[in-house]
């Protein structure tokens, strides 16, 4: 297969600030890369900026969350027919320059799904507070027991995906607090992952959608949402290859 | 045995319960298919209040001896947590569509502006539309 097109999808809420900068570094690393910015019904100007900026402006109607604004793009890359579609943050806490380490897994035929982990390499730059490595870490053995393949980084959000990743993800996205459980869906479906390390940066402007009140209902909600897909059944992806 | 006045409340109750159902659903204000788990309520409410012996025989075999009337609680209890879960999947139901929908807006409403834009396009420079 030649080398397809490829799209970015970033979900952006209120990332004014962000957002510009962020499309331009995208065209800087790959000018063939279209840029889709899924506006979660900012209160800012989100939308203007990145149009302003080059990217395809996907407009919610209303805010549907994280997760749903995600599939929005994914739905737009099957609809559009793309071969290839990366997800990145819109807050630029994903560096672009990462992304060609990214498609490479995918690019070779090797995966359908690569992961940028912060915790491949044993020495990887990023330590996080006590409490959230544990978390971390809980999540990334509860996905791995269940998914049966050694994940390190499960709330990354830093992803690359292929024609039947995007089939997938397109079809099948969990909501809110989505990384985890679209992680084991991922395994679930028999899709091929991969992880490669990245770095990430911090964020530049806006702040967290997780505040420390939430954490306790983004835990257990998603210990449940974990337990629910390992008991659901999954349709097997049938990869053409 | 159940007092007579509690039955009798208890029918009143039931009564009043299946006929205010009737009533939204004949001024479509209450769909007939989340109406008819509240008409199975006032149904069951009804006949357990009314029957007095049945009661007393049901309230028997659960090791109820003391108060039959307490199974009326018990079984409305039931009912009622029977009809919040209904709701609890119907509104699981309407949140996915909803998300579905607003999803397909946005990818409709970005697809119009580029159609749109190439209309603009054809109107502005007359050299592109040979027709």
């Amino acid at each position: 297969m030649s080398a397809g097109r490829v799209v970015a999808v970033i979900p952006a809420y209120n990332e004014e600030g962000a957002i510009g900068k962020l499309v331009d570094e995208i065209r800087d690393c790959d000018q063939e890369l279209d840029v889709v910015v899924l506006d979660d019904c900012s209160t800012d100007g989100t939308a203007e900026v990145a149009e302003a900026h080059g990217a395809i402006v996907l407009r919610l109607p209303f805010n549907v969350g994280i997760g749903g604004a995600v599939q929005t793009g994914f739905r737009y890359a099957l609809e559009q027919d793309y071969e290839r579609a990366v997800r990145l943050d819109g807050d630029g806490q994903h560096d672009p320059r990462e992304l060609s380490k990214l498609l490479a897994p995918i690019e070779r035929g090797e995966a359908d799904l690569v992961i940028g982990s912060r915790f491949v390499e044993a020495n990887g730059s990023y330590r996080p507070p006590f409490a959230r490595r544990l978390g971390i870490r809980v999540f990334a053995r509860l996905v791995s027991l269940l998914g049966g393949q050694n994940v390190t980084d499960t709330t990354s959000g830093f992803l690359a995906l292929d024609r039947a990743g995007i089939e997938l993800f397109a079809r099948e996205y969990p909501h809110d607090y989505p990384e985890v459980e679209a992680t084991l869906v991922a395994l679930r479906s028999g899709l091929r992952l991969r992880q490669v390390q990245v770095e990430m940066r911090e964020r530049e402007t806006g702040t967290s959608s997780i505040t420390f009140v939430r954490s306790l209902y983004y835990i257990v909600k998603v210990m449940l949402a974990l337990l629910v897909a390992s008991l659901r059944r999954y349709p097997r992806i049938e990869v053409a290859r | 045995m159940t007092p007579f006045r509690v039955s009798l409340v208890g029918v009143i109750a039931s009564v009043l319960l299946i006929l205010i159902v009737l009533e939204l659903v004949r001024g479509r204000r209450l769909k007939e298919r989340y109406a008819l788990l509240w008409l199975a309520t006032g149904v069951v409410l009804l006949v357990l209040s009314a029957w007095r012996g049945g009661l007393n025989t049901i309230a028997g075999w659960l090791g109820v001896t003391s108060y039959p009337p307490a199974v009326l609680f018990a079984v409305a209890t039931l009912f009622i947590l029977l009809v919040l879960l209904h709701y609890s999947t119907v509104i699981s139901r309407l949140t996915d569509e909803n998300v579905d929908l607003a999803q397909r807006v946005a990818l409709l409403e970005q697809r119009m502006r580029v159609v749109e834009g190439e209309d603009a396009g054809r109107v502005e420079s007359p050299s592109v539309s040979s027709s």
